[in-house]
C-alpha cells in the first residue's frame, strides 16, 4: 500500500480496478472484507471501510447473510468517472512535465503517436 | 463506541522522574492498537497500570467498568505479553498452556498447539532450555491463544525472525477476523505494524502525543524538496518539523501538505512531495529538534 493515501481509498480503488477491467463482473460477489484483510495484510476494519464506501457509493451491494455484489451497471459509471478525472490525473501532470523539459507542443504530440501506435490497438 | 478500558488524568512518578503525564484516552472494543514511542516514553508503565501490576501516582484507569488492580474478575479478560516474562524453573511448554488454560476464560487449547507448531515451538521442551526467538514465540503463541478480550503485546518480538514476525501478524489478522478483541501492540517496528493497526497511540515523554486512526495519519506529514525559495513558499503557514539542505536544495518535513490544494501549489512552486510513512512521522515528531544534521553545520559555518 501507498503511504500517501489511507489505506481504505486504496482498497476502494483496487476493487474498482477489478471491475473496470472485467475481472469482477456485474453481479459478481466480491472477496469478503476479512479476505481482503488477509491477502492486504491489512485491518480487518479498514478492508470494511473501503468496501463500505463503494457500497454507499452504489459500486456494490450488499445480499445479507450472503456477501457483497458487484452492481448492475457499476462499470459504465465507474468508467465515467474515471475518465472526467483523466486530465487532472493524467494529462495536467504530463504537462507540466514537457514544460520543465521544453518539450513543445508538435514534439509532443509526435512522442503520443509514436506510443499510441501500440496502445491504439487496445484503446480502439 | 464501547470502551473497554479508559484512563482519565493518569500519571504515574518514579521519584523525580515522570513516566506518565495527565494520560488520557479510551481504548474501544475490537480495535487492534499500536502503542508507539521511543524507549521511555512510558510504555511499559501505562500497561503494567491498565493490567493492574502498578498503581498510577494520581488519575484514574477502569478496565471492563472496575479498578483492575486484585480484581480477578478484570484480569480474566487481560493477557498481558512481555519479553521479560518469568516461568517456574520447571516449567515446559507445556506447563505454559496448562497455566493459560486455567488463567483465560477463551483459552484455545488446540490453536495454541497448531501456533507451537507454525512456529517450531518444542511441547515437551522446558521453557529455560528455549532460545530467545522460541521464547518470543511462546509469548506471542500464549497472547493469540488466550483470546482475551483486551490483549497487550509490549515488544514480543524482540527475538523473532522476519519470518517469525510475518506469521505472528498473519496468525493475528486471521484469528481477530475470527475472534474480533481488542489488541494492543508496542512496538518499534512501525513500519511492519502501520497497515495492521486500526488506531495509534504515541506517547513522548510520558504525554500522550496522538490517538488516531492509522489511516488518517497517512500521508498526515509530508517532505517537500525543492529551491529554497520554492521550499519556504510552499512551507509557509505549515508547521515545520524538520528541516535539511543540500547546497541549494532544501527538504523540509511539513504537516498537512498533501490536499489538492498543497499539490497544487507544489507544482506551481517545482517542489517535489513525498509523503512520510508512520514510521517516518513518528520519527519525526519525537526526535528533539536540537539535533543538526552535518550539512547543516556546513552551511552555518
Amino acid at each position: 500500500m501507498d503511504d500517501d493515501r489511507p489505506i481504505f481509498l486504496q482498497i476502494a480503488e483496487l476493487i474498482e480496478n477489478s471491475i473496470i477491467d472485467g475481472s469482477l463482473v456485474e453481479e459478481a460477489q466480491v472477496p469478503s472484507t476479512n479476505e481482503l484483510a488477509a491477502f492486504h495484510r491489512i485491518n480487518p476494519a479498514t478492508a470494511a471501510k473501503g468496501v463500505n464506501q463503494l457500497v454507499s457509493e452504489g459500486t456494490l451491494y450488499k445480499r445479507r447473510g450472503i456477501g457483497m455484489f458487484v452492481a448492475e451497471g457499476a462499470r459504465a459509471r465507474l468508467r465515467e468517472r474515471r475518465r472526467e478525472r483523466f486530465t487532472e490525473q493524467y494529462v495536467e501532470p504530463l504537462l507540466a512535465e514537457a514544460r520543465k523539459l521544453g518539450i513543445g507542443h508538435d514534439e509532443l504530440m509526435k512522442m503520443i503517436d509514436s506510443s499510441g501506435a501500440v496502445v491504439g490497438r487496445d484503446l480502439g | 463506541m464501547t470502551a473497554v478500558a479508559t484512563a482519565h488524568g493518569l500519571t504515574k512518578r518514579f521519584g523525580d522522574v515522570t513516566a506518565l503525564d495527565d494520560v488520557s484516552f479510551e481504548l474501544a472494543e475490537h480495535t487492534i492498537y499500536g502503542l508507539l514511542g521511543r524507549n521511555g516514553a512510558g510504555k511499559t508503565t501505562l500497561m503494567q497500570i491498565l493490567t493492574g501490576q502498578a498503581f498510577a501516582s494520581s488519575g484514574k484507569v477502569s478496565v471492563f467498568d472496575a479498578p483492575p488492580v486484585e480484581n480477578p474478575a478484570v484480569l480474566s479478560k487481560v493477557c498481558f505479553v512481555r519479553e521479560s516474562q518469568r516461568y517456574p524453573h520447571v516449567y515446559t511448554v507445556r506447563h505454559v498452556f496448562r497455566t493459560a488454560r486455567r488463567l483465560f476464560a477463551n483459552w484455545d487449547d488446540t490453536f495454541a498447539h497448531s501456533l507451537a507448531a507454525d512456529f517450531q515451538l518444542p511441547a515437551g521442551r522446558l521453557v529455560r532450555r528455549l532460545s530467545r526467538g522460541m521464547l518470543s514465540a511462546l509469548g506471542v503463541t500464549v497472547g493469540l491463544a488466550a483470546r482475551a478480550p483486551l490483549t497487550f503485546f509490549d515488544e514480543p518480538y524482540l527475538g523473532l525472525d522476519p519470518a517469525a514476525r510475518q506469521l505472528f501478524y498473519d496468525r493475528l489478522l486471521a484469528d481477530y477476523a475470527e475472534h474480533p478483541r481488542t489488541v494492543v501492540l508496542s512496538t518499534h517496528l512501525i513500519d511492519e505494524v502501520s497497515d495492521l493497526v486500526e488506531r495509534v497511540l504515541l506517547l513522548d515523554r510520558g504525554r500522550l502525543l496522538l490517538d488516531e486512526d492509522a489511516d488518517d495519519l497517512r500521508g498526515r506529514a509530508v517532505a517537500a524538496t525543492g529551491r529554497a525559495e520554492a521550499v519556504d513558499g510552499f512551507a509557509a503557514g505549515r508547521t515545520e518539523l524538520h528541516r535539511e539542505r543540500l547546497s541549494g536544495l532544501i527538504r523540509a518535513t511539513v504537516l498537512d501538505g498533501l490536499g489538492p490544494h498543497a499539490k497544487a501549489l507544489a507544482q506551481t512552486l517545482n517542489v517535489e512531495l513525498e509523503p512520510l510513512s508512520l514510521q517516518q512521522l513518528v520519527v519525526r515528531l519525537t526526535v528533539p529538534p536540537t539535533t543538526t544534521a552535518p550539512a547543516d553545520r556546513e552551511a552555518a559555518r
